[in-house]
């Protein structure tokens, strides 16, 4: 019975936190308070996978009305899964934003941001919870609402910009979701993820519901930033705070694609991915989005862009196992959700860590860092390695997946396409590398200090976790493929 | 083809204000326009939502005495909760505009990026 | 100690090294100590597992099973023993030998290039010891991306082009090449592990072997045949001390070792023969072993000149395994440890001469031998080992590997490795000859030249006492190599 109140509890207790958070004093009390809800929301969300991850399902029903007329909070291993990514992702994020916050944002607006921050949290969090359409939109624009709002908060007047821009395409993309919900309801007379399963079944050839489907998927792809929708991303995430830049890249993207799993293959079912071009359309968008967010983030000249342009390159890889549509491709996505969180998170700490110092991440002021900035330089490289799959961090792991599920199905094209990406991430991981490492010192460089400790242990943290799940990945593997049929994903036959 | 026309013009209508506030988002610089466009496109959303939840000669969903068709009360319930979100999206939206005319001086987006250079 | 742990010593105490090394970084002698405390340590455990191993001992340990089915292992076969044991007290020699060139040449960052050193030969010992083909994968990346501040250490404008060239060559190979290929092999085989016979056979269609076996011996890039060679050369612009061990046994070898490994215990020899598919890729090894020789025949740089012939004899270790004979195999398990005596004594020599006369183009070289005898001496010694002549070592190798040919009655193939033999004499012998009975170029007198540190010349006897010790005494390696063969 506790397990299901566990449920709600996680969404609601950073819900009740916000507007307290809004009302403390500024200064050290809302930090301190956002910490607390993070790291309570992250044993909730870690309680909840120890129930769910043998296969079981928790139900909760709102207001005690009955699904499909209620709304019902359902959990099985996936949205126990990225919840666990969620809330952990936050959990080490808050300790990394004390100092960060403090520099970046004028201290009278620091109530307001964690209490903004926490918000965006709620809304991530219900997306992974609910199993309700109409309910994840709600929760999507609270998350999307506020992370303008952390957007916008940026130091340059260009975050301004880059918030209005990420406004519009986001709008546009929820609109999107909200048509082709409103399609599929006009179809079915549901809005609960079972019932519409269950009941979409036998009209999958409606043309309404086919419809609705484009507009639902386009409307996913925006949140998604796939490729070519993408175009929002990098100056957001360049002109956000910090801490910002750090707890989206590793999270926003990573619940759109839940949710397009979610929506795809929760709702609409592997025999509809088969019957419509949905898989080519998957594969084909991929294996662009691979190469050419790779070959863009190659000609970047500042790190917080190069970092941005390979999270589009890292999502398309998660599109292509997709369109694989397969047990291991799912599994494959799933894995990368997690391990491309840890790898981003640990990047872009690393990243802020350089401009917490530097006061810029473009290339021409981080020349000979290396030596200055040792600790943060390692992390750069170690993550980096782990995103181009070296083995021994949790970069391969997904790449082996990916490739095991190109392979079985003896799709040359895209197991190319998947190592053609990892030799480009070579490339641009690399000239972040010869930046600092080898070039001389600039003049600017000199006298610069190693980050301050608050900054380095949560960054660590995530490159020994990086480390970590590159040879223990009983956590990552057993959940991702467990939540992989339990999507109702079929194994591939020829 | 007649019936297609008018036995649908619910749809018509919604398909019209969906394109037309779309394209003037994509289409005009100015940051105010665009806000107003997406707007519009999102309230066509809405009416779209109003119309599926319609039932021919039904009667507004309160049980009294004598009726016993029913509009789906559903959809505009729902649709009470997207207009929430139009408007929060909508004040979010001026807020930010409000600010960049501060930083910018202009919200006219080519001035804008001329001032960056971004373009 | 257990076996287990003992193994697992092997592989870690290079990397417990490597702290201390950093740990003592501000005082020089302090780390030198430690660092050649750690190398005659791993060189001792080395040793215990091999008389452990030959009193049949199993020697294996499981650290991880990151893949379902797929463990991170380590176990002792005769092979990786055979390597285990050549790369340990190479790299104790080394060590001595590092101590008196880097400090003779004045080279900056010391401590991080003695802690990469220990990290690199920790990983070598995990390709060695790997008891999987993941394992030795794993180790085998993290080989290339240690080495890669070694190979750059100078910070030039040249040792950035040539670490991009290293890194880059090592990295694409190994990403595109090897990686798919172990990923074909487990997809078909449903398994990585080293099994005697293979784990191929039956499994995988003939037809398809030749082109699975390809992207192995390309993919290994690190064993240098052509077209993938040109990191090799690029690697010279480290310092000697880095070109002697590792790119001319650790690194190397390491290539050239998994070759052996993916043949003899992925493949096969019974399938590689019956399948054909070493038809046609062995005449890229027989076609990399002469134009190797012959680019190295128009380098003047000398350290170049022996990079090439290094590329020249891996290929002679590829051929034994392409050949898939017991002859070919125990010719090429025999020559990684031959080679490695003979080519690390040349470095050693070739580094000698830069630090005591600040020399590196052979044509400079005339009449420095007089001043410089030991030295001479020593390249004499070590390039008649490479040639393949009683009393040295390296004909031990050289006449497994020609028996082999003969074996398979592949006439071509014997003439190649004579050929290459003729052109070794003529690309290496000048080299002594010139420093012994040549006038220098501008008529300078050498009186103020000296003899290399004394570190330096203690490094280069031991090897080339070595070379000559191996003639006469093979048995050791004759014996792990011929277990490995297959042979009786």
């Amino acid at each position: 019975m506790i397990e299901q109140n566990l449920s709600l509890l996680l969404v609601v207790i950073p819900l009740l936190a916000a507007p307290v958070t809004a009302m403390l004093p500024a200064g050290r009390l809302p930090w301190l308070l956002t910490l607390i809800v993070s790291w309570t929301c992250l044993v909730i969300a870690g309680w909840q996978l120890s129930v769910v991850i043998d296969g079981s399902v928790i139900s909760y029903e709102l207001g005690g009305w009955a699904p499909p007329w209620g709304i019902e909070y359902r959990i099985d291993a996936m949205n126990a899964f990225v919840a666990l990514i969620l809330s952990g992702i936050a959990a080490i994020t808050l300790p990394y934003a004390l100092r960060t916050v403090e520099k970046d944002i004028p201290r009278h607006q620091t109530s307001l941001f964690y209490a903004v921050f926490l918000l965006c949290l709620v809304g991530l969090l219900g997306i992974a919870q609910t199993g309700d359409v109409f309910n994840l939109f709600v929760f999507l624009e609270i998350s999307s609402l506020s992370s303008y709002v952390l957007i916008a908060m940026g130091e340059q007047r260009r975050a301004l910009t880059s918030a209005f821009q990420y406004l519009i395409m986001g709008t546009i993309g929820a609109t999107f979701l909200l048509i082709g919900i409103g399609l599929v309801y006009a179809e079915t007379g549901t809005l609960n993820m079972v019932d519409l399963n269950l009941r979409l079944q036998p009209i999958l050839d409606h043309r309404t519901v086919h419809t609705g489907f484009a507009f639902i998927v386009v409307g996913i792809a925006l949140k998604l930033a796939l490729f070519p929708l993408h175009l929002w991303l990098p100056n957001a995430y360049k002109y956000a705070p910090s801490v910002v830049s750090v707890f989206l890249a590793a999270t926003a993207t990573k619940v759109a694609v839940y949710i397009m799993l979610r929506m795809v293959f929760g709702v609409f079912s592997n025999d509809f991915v088969r019957i419509t071009p949905t898989d080519q359309m998957f594969l084909l968008l991929g294996i662009f989005g691979v190469i050419l967010a790779s070959v863009t983030a190659i000609y970047q000249t500042d790190v917080k862009r190069l970092l941005a342009y390979s999270s589009v390159a890292q999502v398309s890889y998660m599109v292509l196992g997709m369109g694989l549509a397969s047990v291991l491709g799912i599994t494959a996505t799933l894995v990368h959700v997690f391990n491309h969180a840890l790898i981003k998170g640990a990047l872009f700490m690393a990243c802020g860590a350089l401009v917490y110092r530097v006061g810029s991440s473009q290339f021409e002021n981080l020349n000979g860092l290396g030596r200055q900035m040792p600790w943060t330089f390692s992390a750069i490289f170690i993550a980096g390695l782990s995103l181009i799959g070296i083995p021994g961090t949790a970069g391969f792991i997904s790449k082996w997946y990916f490739m095991l599920a190109a392979l079985e199905q003896q799709s040359w094209l895209i197991a190319l396409v998947i190592l053609l990406g990892s030799l480009l991430a070579v490339v641009y991981m690399w000239k972040i590398v010869e930046v600092m490492f080898l070039r001389p010192a600039s003049d600017n460089v000199a006298s610069v200090k190693e980050a301050p400790v608050s900054l380095l242990i949560p960054m660590w943290v995530l490159v020994i976790a990086n480390i970590y799940f590159g040879f223990y990945t009983e956590l990552t593997v057993n959940v991702a493929d467990s939540a992989a049929r339990l999507l109702g994903v079929a194994a591939y036959h020829e | 083809m007649i019936d297609i026309i008018v036995g649908h013009y619910n749809y018509w209508v919604v398909i019209f204000l969906m394109m037309a506030g779309f394209y003037t988002v994509i289409d005009r610089g100015n940051l105010i326009k665009k806000i107003a466009g997406l707007s519009i496109f999102q309230t066509s959303v809405f009416l779209l939502y109003i119309s599926i939840g319609y039932v021919s000669d039904g009667t507004t969903p309160i049980i009294a005495e004598g009726f016993t068709r029913y509009s789906n009360p559903l959809p505009h319930v729902l649709i009470l909760t997207a207009i929430v979100v139009g408007v929060s999206t909508t004040a979010l939206g001026l807020a930010l505009i409000v600010r960049i005319n501060e930083a910018y001086g202009t919200i006219e987006e080519d001035e804008i990026h001329e001032q960056d250079k971004s373009l | 100690m257990s076996d287990q742990q003992l193994l697992l010593l092997a592989v870690l105490l290079p990397f417990i090294g490597a702290i201390g090394i950093m740990l003592c970084g501000r005082w020089p002698n302090l780390r030198e100590v430690v660092t050649l405390t750690t190398a005659a340590t791993v060189c001792a455990v080395v040793i215990t597992i091999y008389s452990r191993f030959n009193n049949g001992a199993l020697l294996a340990v499981d650290i991880a099973e990151p893949l379902p089915g797929l463990s991170i292992r380590f176990e002792v076969e005769s092979l990786g023993i055979l390597f285990a044991l050549v790369a340990s007290s190479l790299w104790l020699i080394t060590s001595i030998y590092a101590i008196g060139y880097m400090r003779g040449h004045h080279e900056l960052n010391q401590t991080r290039f003695y802690a990469l050193f220990a990290v690199a030969i920790g990983t070598t010992l995990g390709v060695a010891f790997a008891g999987n083909l993941l394992t030795l994968f794993l180790c085998y990346e993290i080989l290339t991306i240690s080495t890669y501040p070694l190979v750059a250490h100078a910070g030039t404008d040249e040792a950035r082009r040539g670490a991009r060239t290293y890194v880059g060559i090592l990295l694409t190979t190994s990403i595109v090449l090897l990686l798919l290929a172990i990923l074909i092999t487990y997809t078909v085989a449903g398994s990585l592990d080293f099994r005697e016979g293979g784990i191929l056979a039956g499994k995988l269609d003939p037809a398809w072997a030749g082109l699975l076996y390809a992207l192995f011996i390309f993919g290994i890039g690190k064993a240098a045949v052509m077209p993938f060679h040109r990191w090799l050369p690029a690697a010279m612009v480290a310092p000697t001390p880095v070109s002697a061990l590792l790119h001319a046994v650790a690194v190397v070898k390491a290539g050239v070792f998994a070759v052996l490994k993916v043949t003899i215990y992925i493949f096969g020899t019974d399938f590689i023969t019956s399948s054909g598919a070493n038809d046609w890729l062995i005449w890229f090894a027989g076609g990399t072993i002469l134009l190797a020789s012959a680019v190295a025949m128009t380098k003047d740089n000398l350290k170049l000149r022996l990079a090439y012939s290094t590329i020249s004899q891996l290929s002679y270790v590829v051929l034994g395994a392409l050949l898939a004979t017991n002859m070919g195999l125990l010719g090429g398990a025999l020559h990684i440890s031959m080679h490695a005596f003979a080519k690390i004594t040349l470095f050693f020599a070739a580094g000698a001469i830069l630090v005591a006369a600040n020399k590196s183009d052979v044509s400079d070289m005339g009449g420095l031998g007089r001043a410089m005898p030991i030295t001479f001496g020593a390249f004499l010694i070590g390039s008649l080992s490479i040639i393949g002549l009683p009393p040295f070592g390296g004909m031990w190798s050289k006449w497994y590997l020609g028996m082999g040919t003969v074996e398979t009655g592949q006439w071509l193939l014997l003439s190649v490795l004579l050929a290459s033999s003729l052109l070794n004499i003529a690309y290496l012998l000048p080299v002594p000859v010139r420093g012994f009975f040549g006038k220098s170029r501008d008529g300078t007198s050498y009186a103020q030249i000296q003899e290399a540190p004394l570190s330096c010349l203690l490094a280069m006897v031991i090897t080339s006492l070595a070379c000559l010790l191996l003639f006469f005494y093979p048995d050791p390696f004759y014996e792990l190599a011929l277990k490995a063969a297959g042979g009786k």
